[in-house]
């Protein structure tokens, strides 16, 4: 990066020797990444109130500055200047240092993640073993705060998203072991680099466990169920006010993006497209770019499915997931060997065809699950309630 | 590779003190007027009953369990899965073998009832 040669070239002049500059570089680079994530924080929250505005058909902010784009500006100086309500009974450590664990869990994970050809933070050989290891340090950090507050809706939670995100980081180290397998290394740059057909062709079953899987461990739509305001009034953070809220806030969506990101480069080959390596700044828009689509269609699920129910979600995890993820894994080890000496295309087809072999066998698996709920209607036999349309209604009484 | 993890330090801390500061600022400019009422537990209108640090189930226990035994496997399958393009067939049938003593395990739980939540 030209920057970083010039700065180089600019602290070398100066007399300041190699290693202390390389510091002061890495201190430089990691500083700006973090603080740029929280300030498009703000344009992330902004864009989702309103794009999930309009898929409710409703506004959404519209009174500050052009489109409401500056609400969540206005709503971050408010929060700052709020009192921060220390509940009696907190235990203070745990309750003061768990915003902080949450905000720096979210933000830890852009230290390996590749920007460009010569724009990476750190080429970490275990890349994705670090991955999963901060994605641990989230639910410590929701844990400490449930536990901190001395409130029984905030323990319950924390202790429903810990079993939530523990859950569905099963399947998700699974697939990431897929991944492992078919790139030959655990840096997330030669992941990057081995995507000459993007892996979301390769496994498009591996895509698809990871995104319902992610974003479960966001504890999004439709699997907030850590915060499910009619049965726990606000989650983990209900004791919480002030910037110390507001660091859970956008810790929340911050991670959506993040995460996108971690799949963008996982899956959608990263900073790879036309022309990205021979200007590296190109890299940098692709990658935004593909997060940008990945972080839409989160948001889309989000404004558009309902809550599941908590033994539903575990269900869903336990029974389908993870065995799929397995089976997934041990059909990719097993084709991968048998077609080794077949060349590069072929492997390639019998992946895909693999993959969409076992998709199809899930779907017809669930098929056959499936429990069709009717739709009751209430109503009298004199005054029949307009019945709507529905097409589950095949009994024309009802019910 | 020394240097990696300087810069995974250097971002570790950044990610600490970037809301550890925005916290202590917002604590310093933020008004402090507490009360009693206000700093009463959240409970839906009525005081809070009894100590809120309580056994809690044992459900969530089985869960972690299950959990852990998983992630460990796949702790051990990395290295593996690193080393897979060197490895013959032989190597990748017995990572299979011992996936399927897991899976064995697996369905033990799975019959036995514990991935269904009550």
């Amino acid at each position: 990066m030209t920057i970083s040669k010039w700065l180089g070239g600019l602290l070398s002049n100066w007399g300041v020797n190699d290693s202390w500059s390389t510091f002061i570089l890495y201190l430089i680079g990691s500083a700006v990444l973090g603080t740029v994530a929280l300030l498009f924080t703000l344009l992330f929250i902004w864009a989702e109130r309103k794009i999930i505005g309009r898929l409710q058909d409703r506004y959404g902010p519209n009174r500050v500055g052009p489109w409401g784009i500056f609400q969540s500006v206005a709503d971050m100086v408010k929060i700052f200047i709020k009192e921060h309500i220390i509940p009696s009974g907190v235990d203070p450590g745990p309750y003061h240092l768990a915003p902080i664990i949450v905000v720096a869990s979210v933000l830890m994970v852009l230290a390996i993640v590749p920007l460009s050809t010569t724009l990476l933070g750190s080429d970490l050989n275990v890349a994705v073993l670090f991955l999963l290891a901060v994605g641990g340090l989230g639910e410590v950090g929701i844990i400490m705060a449930g536990w901190g507050s001395n409130n029984k809706y905030a323990l319950l939670s924390a202790f429903r998203a810990s079993a939530q995100m523990i859950s569905y980081e099963i399947p998700m180290a699974i697939v990431l072991l897929t991944i492992v397998i078919l790139s030959g290394s655990m840096s997330m740059n030669d992941i990057v680099l081995a995507q000459d057909i993007p892996f979301i062709i390769l496994l498009p079953l591996g895509a698809l466990i990871f995104f319902i899987a992610s974003i479960a461990e966001n504890g999004r739509a439709p699997f907030d169920l850590a915060e499910a305001e009619s049965e726990l009034v606000a989650g983990f953070n209900i004791e919480y006010s002030g910037l110390k809220f507001g660091m859970f806030y956008v810790a929340d969506f911050l991670r959506a993006f993040i995460s996108a990101v971690i799949f963008s480069t996982l899956f959608l080959g990263g900073w790879r497209g036309p022309g990205a390596e021979s200007i590296p700044a190109l890299g940098i828009v692709y990658l935004i770019i593909k997060s940008l689509l990945v972080w839409f269609l989160g948001v889309w699920i989000r404004g558009s499915l309902p809550r599941y129910r908590i033994d539903q979600m575990m269900k869903i995890n336990w029974k389908f997931l993870t065995p799929l993820a397995i089976l997934l894994l041990v059909v990719v080890m097993l084709a991968g060997k048998l077609v080794e000496s077949a060349g590069s295309t072929i492997q390639a087809f019998t992946l895909i065809g693999l993959n969409l072999i076992l998709l199809a066998i899930s779907m017809w698996i669930l098929r056959k699950n499936e429990t069709r709920v009717e739709i009751i209607e209430v109503g009298s036999r004199d005054r029949p309630v307009a019945r709507p349309d529905n097409i589950l209604t095949k009994n024309p009484r009802g019910g | 590779m020394l240097n990696q993890w300087l810069y995974i330090g250097i971002f570790v801390v950044i990610s600490v003190f970037l809301p550890g500061v925005a916290i202590l600022l917002a604590r310093i400019l933020s008004p402090k007027k507490p009360n009693a009422i206000k700093n009463s537990v959240y409970e839906c209108g009525v005081e809070t009953f009894d100590k809120t640090w309580i056994q809690f189930r044992i459900q969530y226990y089985l869960y972690a369990l299950v959990f852990l035994i998983f992630d460990v496997e796949t702790v051990f399958l990395f290295p593996f899965a690193v080393a897979y393009n060197q490895v013959p067939l032989f190597m990748v049938m017995e990572a299979i073998i011992f996936i399927a003593i897991l899976m064995g395990g697996f369905l033990y739980i799975w019959r036995k009832g514990a991935l269904t939540w009550r």
